[in-house]
């Protein structure tokens, strides 16, 4: 079976960010960039599912800028066998997304698609979900185990009460969380051998996607800022600071 | 005006506590109706606990075997039936919420907006992005059904007082067999719920083990407090998953969070910012968490957490 796995970048999840002065946005210019950590993690764990001999063929996609290229060659440095470009200039939305996806999944047939469960940059966790939904097909989200068994698999999710493992048929669109492994470090001859990877370049127009109507993101501000940074010299102080706040 | 239809989230027995932030959410809206739909399986109670919520319109009770575990593939199709007749469709932003919410706006073909913590009007809302470190302001179309979830945390529980009709219907959609059930592992404590009480004591990395959380604990039981840690701790296997708080954990806005033998990464810092009081235990005092902290102590947790039990005694 193929496994498709699709890969964002993302402003590192290491800098701290700044919101623009006049409110249009966060500052990405000159900002380390990197693959969204868990879009790593699927790719991780497509490569564990191919090494057990459980998949042939790994594809990489991303949808993005001409830059979100070498999000790319990170997915094929680390062992995706090629990848697909879908170019876009502008932001697009979750839906969006999810149908360039859809005609993704239609063209390449993949058993199993592998997502993020949230990108770190607009956190709106939807993409996985949408996809499954316009595919037809089962949503085992939150991953933090997969366990392949011919045409099924099994998935144990985290969810707030604890872990729920759920069986779903083939193909289905599994979104990863935090705890489903450690993605490997990329060495430098693996750096060497994904340029010559082919990387496919396509657009929404070629694959006949039409751009869902988006949200119209009027303003972004910082959050509230907190007073902190007090200190106290000792438990007892700490005591009697609580006591006087109320607090216990 | 808004007709609001607000998906319950329950484990068959009780609500989350999730939900009462979300109705609180919705009626905001002030919506001309606000049903809550409860998707049971044999209901044992959650549908009369809906119905005393404050701003509910009517409880809608699906009951229907397909329900029984809630799984977002068998509710997004009755789901899709059923908001032909509102304007908003909402759900708490659980795990349960945010799982179900999107399958649900791909099937109606329309955009969902994630993590309301604000509703501005009917189509404009604030959410936050990267990790809560910035705040935006979102308007979505108003010639679509409008999906959302919403940030419990940015939220007071809707009180109790309302004594709302419950009604049993049937939706007839069709049910898919792809997606199976299989087994849930929850740990239950008799400690205060993570997310609604009003303490919470957390461990991060330095607490150093699994028996070592003991500490924390007692600390927290000496005060009734609630448990959290930060990933590493979860990471590292010294308490199970449903404890994280953070960004890709819970997100909680307690009166006291005390923060022991955790650094203060942006990712933890996302599920504490609403809190009212934050106290930091720390050893490095260049820990970031000191820079947010109300309160912050440098030192050992190994003796500055069991010298604070026994004096809070
Ligand atoms: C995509 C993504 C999502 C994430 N989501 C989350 C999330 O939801 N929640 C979360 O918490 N993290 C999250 N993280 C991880 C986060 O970046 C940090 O790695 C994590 O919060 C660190 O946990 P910690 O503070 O316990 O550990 P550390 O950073 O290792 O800090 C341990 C602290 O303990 C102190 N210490 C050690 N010994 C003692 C002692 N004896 N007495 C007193 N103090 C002591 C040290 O000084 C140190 O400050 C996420 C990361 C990524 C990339």
């Amino acid at each position: 079976m193929k496994l498709m796995v699709s890969v964002k970048r993302v402003v590192d999840y290491n800098v701290r960010i700044q919101v623009k002065p006049d409110g249009s946005g966060v500052v990405t210019d000159g900002v380390k960039m990197s693959m969204n950590p868990f879009d790593e993690i699927a790719m991780e764990e497509a490569l564990r599912i191919k090494e057990a001999g459980n998949a042939e063929e790994i594809i990489a996609v991303t949808i993005g800028e001409q830059k979100a290229q070498e999000q790319l060659r990170t997915a094929l440095a680390m062992g995706a066998d090629r990848a697909i470009h879908v170019e876009v200039d502008e932001d697009i939305q979750p839906l969006t997304a999810a149908r360039v996806l859809k005609a993704l999944a239609d063209k390449e047939q993949p058993g199993m698609v592998l997502l993020g469960k949230q990108a770190i940059d607009d956190d709106q966790g939807q993409t996985g979900q949408m996809l499954a939904a316009l595919w037809d097909r089962p949503q085992a989200t939150f991953a933090s185990k997969v366990d392949l068994d011919g045409q099924k698999a099994k998935v144990t999710r985290e969810v707030d009460a604890g872990l729920e493992t759920i069986e779903v048929d083939l193909p289905a669109v599994v979104t990863t969380d935090l705890r489903l492994n450690e993605p490997r470090y990329v060495k430098l001859p693996d750096i060497m051998k994904a340029k010559k990877k082919p990387i496919d370049t396509t657009s929404l127009a070629d694959l006949g996607v039409e751009a869902a109507p988006g949200l119209k993101v009027t303003n972004t501000a910082p959050p509230p800022e907190r007073q902190g940074g007090k200190k106290v010299e000792s438990v007892d102080e700490l005591v009697s600071e609580l006591k006087n706040r109320g607090l216990i | 005006m808004a007709k609001v239809l607000l998906i319950a989230d329950h484990d068959g027995e009780n609500l989350n506590p999730t939900t009462p932030k979300a109705v609180a959410c919705a009626a905001d809206f002030s919506p001309e109706a606000l049903d809550v739909a409860v998707f049971v399986s044999g209901d044992n109670g959650v549908a009369d606990q809906a119905a005393k919520l404050d701003g509910v319109s009517r409880v809608l009770r699906i009951d229907n075997p397909a329900n029984e575990h809630c799984l977002a593939a068998m509710l997004a199709p009755q789901i899709v039936k059923m908001a032909a007749d509102y304007t908003h469709v909402l759900v708490a932003g659980s795990t349960f919420g945010k799982d179900l919410m999107a399958r649900v706006a791909a099937l109606l073909g329309v955009l969902q907006v994630s993590d309301i913590m604000k509703v501005e009007s009917d189509y404009v809302f604030q959410r936050p992005i990267y990790a809560g470190n910035a705040i935006t302001t979102v308007e979505a179309p108003s010639d679509q059904v409008l999906c959302g979830t919403v940030r419990a945390a940015s939220y007071q529980a809707a009180g109790e007082g309302n004594s709302a009709s419950v009604e049993d219907i049937s939706v007839d959609a069709e049910l898919p067999d792809h997606t199976r059930f299989v087994s849930v592992e929850t740990h239950k404590s008799d400690r205060p719920d993570l997310q609604t009480a009003p303490r919470v004591v957390s461990g991060g990395r330095g607490v150093g083990s699994g028996e070592n959380f003991d500490i924390i604990y007692k600390l927290a039981d000496k005060i009734n407090a609630g448990v959290g840690a930060s990933r590493a701790a979860v990471d590292a296997g010294y308490v199970p998953n449903d404890m994280q708080v953070g960004q890709t954990g819970k997100i909680i806005a307690p009166e006291l969070y005390i923060a022991v033998g955790i650094s203060g990464a942006i990712q933890h810092w996302a599920g504490i910012k609403d809190a009212g009081t934050i106290v930091a235990i720390n050893k490095d005092e260049e820990a970031p968490i000191f820079e947010v902290a109300d309160l912050g102590l440098v030192a050992d947790l190994f003796d500055a957490v069991p010298e604070l039990e026994q004096k809070l005694g």
